[in-house]
């Protein structure tokens, strides 16, 4: 089926002020995100520098032609081969990797049933139940961060629960410890995980679960194979919503992790900060985001064919219809 | 239609499906009412109702996918009320079809052989010859959403099928078909259930439709069976008013016995106008006649003085049709009757038009007189 070309025919006049609006996000994109991704990818192709900007080259753009081929000669891949020769870079980015690919299961494991039980819950509170999703954003994300440092601490809320329910006899350490990052994480991206899961399953049609079961399938297949296949755009949605911040996650890994092995986003704070070195810091970055750039492909991708989708099931004219 | 077929009417004979005094309720809303029913095997009935008389909750009963409130439901003589949907030996084909979007028709089709646990070679072969039965060949491999409305109608028509269930549900299958297409399908409805005989059990709204197709039809209203007859007798002779003005166009007189005798009554309207009418019924008696519009005679003419039932009036409005023409004629008391006339001559131009006088009659054994 041909799609008619929804770009304006040579000639057709548009305003100025359309031809601003459709420009507007590219150039909100060029001037936040790809200038400032350019000038990384420049410091991180230089050298550590004790002066002003902390690294050298620094375009020279009076002196000319002379200038810019200096400029050119002194920028080298040295930083780059660094990383890749360093254990600690390596490590980091396996330990990210693994820690996001870790939580993203476990938070699939937690959103899924959440989810499915908000969109089979009664029409009429759904909307609550989403709120009730969404409510945590309403207080600044640091904030909650810091209170699960109260309740993971040693006198803190969980082995005091724990201690009365009679599961420890004495305090467990919790902070400082993988375990508290992945609560940490499974915790702040719930909501990006289920969201996405149950618009996914809210669409979906109740006729075809009855349709399945009138063809043998009992309630628990049914889910494997109708369900499930049905909300996958959804799933990948959810999972790579979770999986790409999650790689270069910061704050959670550092307020509640140990100091044993640090995430990448640490190990990118510690060169950027603490040793002032920017261009190795911009090297890490960009090879994070090169990373990424697969898994945001595939969201990509799915995200496109979710908005241009075939029609998933047909609206029913029964009993149950209805918007 | 087979004759002689009347299972019905056998005492004898054991109903494959039976409803006893079933009812079922949502919330304040009572959708079956203390109903009975009776299907036989190799019988294609029809619920006919309008919408919210429960007829779709009977079908969902039978299903599994609603409970009974009281009563019981029996399959083959047995109580099938622990008996979960996906066990039942009876299969639903649904007014929105209800395809997975995420199958092929092929997958579609074999979805309920392979929760059979089947093999792969009997899977296939049956998935052909279903593909064949509904002129589906070559199909197999389309997403449903690549299918046209009256194709989508057919997969789920052969994926209902596929496990030869004992009693084939049908909600509203041709609800989403265009007329012509209709008309077809219902025939083809027919001869598939002759030729692979199965028991189906049909809902639908449109009278037609379960005239066309049915042996039997159970009109609904309100929860409940008001009549269960072959299209035949439910036509020609329902048992209620609402019956008679539900299933096809009639003519409803009001009126009193008057007087009986030699299996005739008298009725007197409230007009003061008489009838004889074919009727066993006690004098004194409030009745309504029903009388269809193509049993009225219209004439051009004074109508014989011994005619039965002769009344003089004007035409007041036709209706063309095609095959038939309504005539609305208006009596001198202000009453409106309808006629109908077949249109069996071409381009004779109309012997009767708006406004002529006109002389109506009808014999005695043309309508039915009800008392309730």
């Amino acid at each position: 089926m041909g799609r008619q070309p929804i770009h304006p025919r040579p000639g057709s006049a548009f305003s100025l002020g359309s031809k601003l609006a459709v420009a507007a996000p590219y150039l909100w994109l060029l001037g936040f995100f790809l200038v400032p991704f350019l000038i990384v990818v420049k410091i991180s192709l230089s050298e550590t520098a004790i002066a002003q900007p902390p690294y050298t080259p620094v375009l020279d753009v009076a002196a000319g032609w002379q200038g810019i081929r200096d400029f050119v000669a002194g920028l080298s891949f040295a930083n780059y081969i660094t990383i890749a020769g360093d254990d600690l870079y390596v490590f980091s980015y396996l330990k990210s990797l693994k820690v996001a690919a870790v939580s993203t299961a476990l938070l699939l494991l937690c959103g899924l049933p959440l989810a499915y039980a908000m969109a089979r819950a009664p029409r009429s509170v759904r909307p609550l139940l989403v709120t009730l999703v969404v409510l945590p954003f309403w207080t600044s994300f640091l904030i909650r961060v810091y209170a699960w440092i109260n309740i993971l601490q040693r006198d803190g809320l969980l082995n005091q629960a724990l201690l009365w329910l009679g599961l420890i006899d004495q305090p467990t350490t919790w902070l400082a410890t993988d375990t508290a990052v992945y609560i940490g994480l499974v915790y702040s991206y719930l909501p990006f995980m289920v969201l996405p899961l149950y618009a996914s399953l809210e669409k979906l049609d109740e006729t075809l679960l009855e349709a399945a079961a009138d063809l043998g399938c009992p309630r628990w297949r049914a889910f494997f194979v109708i369900t499930i296949p049905l909300a996958l755009p959804g799933l990948g949605a959810g999972a790579l919503l979770c999986f790409i911040p999650i790689v270069g996650e910061f704050v959670i890994p550092d307020l509640l992790g140990g100091s044993d092995a640090a995430m990448i986003g640490q190990t990118l704070w510690t060169e950027f900060f603490a040793n002032k070195d920017w261009p190795v810091a911009s090297a890490v970055a960009v090879v994070l985001v090169v990373l990424l750039v697969a898994p945001i492909s595939v969201y990509q991708y799915l995200q496109t064919r979710e908005i241009e989708g075939r029609p998933r099931g047909r609206p029913r004219g029964g009993r149950r219809g209805g918007p | 239609m087979r004759r002689g077929f009347a299972p019905w009417a056998d005492p004898t004979a054991a109903p494959l499906v039976r409803f006893e005094n079933v009812s079922k309720h949502f919330g304040d809303v009572t959708a079956v009412d203390r109903l009975s029913l009776d299907v036989y095997r190799n019988e294609f009935f029809a619920l006919l109702g309008p919408s919210g008389c429960g007829k779709t909750t009977l079908l969902r009963l039978l299903a599994g996918f609603e409970m009974p409130d009281g009563g019981r439901v029996l399959l083959d003589g047995r109580d099938i009320a622990a008996v979960p949907p996906h066990q039942r030996p009876v299969n639903m084909m649904f007014q929105s079809y209800a395809l997975f979007p995420h199958l092929s028709v092929a997958g579609n089709i074999a979805f309920g052989l392979r929760q059979d646990g089947l093999a792969k070679a009997a899977i296939s072969a049956r998935v052909d010859e279903m593909l064949a039965l509904v002129k589906l060949e070559g199909l197999g491999g389309r997403r449903p959403d690549q299918l046209s409305g009256g194709q989508r109608q057919r997969v789920a028509l052969a994926r209902s099928l596929a496990k030869r269930p004992q009693v084939l549900l049908l909600d509203e299958p041709m609800a989403a078909l265009d007329r012509k297409l209709r008309e077809e399908t219902q025939f083809e409805l027919i001869d598939l259930q002759a030729r692979l005989g199965l028991t189906f059990v049909i809902v639908t709204h449109d009278q037609e439709e379960a005239m066309t197709v049915a042996h039997r039809i159970a009109v609904m209203d309100k929860g409940r069976i008001v009549q269960a007859a072959t299209p035949a007798e439910i036509y020609e002779q329902p048992r209620s008013r609402w019956v008679a003005e539900f299933v096809g166009d009639v003519n409803l007189i009001e009126g009193v016995v008057l007087e009986t005798g030699a299996g005739e009554a008298m009725i007197v309207d409230k007009g003061g106008r008489r009838y004889r009418v074919t009727a066993d019924v006690a004098v004194g008696a409030q009745v309504f006649i029903a009388l269809r519009p193509e049993k009225v005679r219209i004439q051009a003419v004074p109508a014989p003085p011994d005619a039965p039932n002769a009344m003089r009036g004007r035409v007041w409005d036709i209706g063309y049709l095609g095959g038939v023409s309504i005539y609305k004629v208006r009596l001198d008391d202000g009453a409106v009757v309808k006629a109908s006339v077949a249109n069996v001559a071409r381009l004779t131009g109309q012997a009767i038009g708006a406004d002529d006088e006109v002389w109506l009659s009808w014999p005695p054994d043309a309508a039915v007189v009800l008392t309730s």
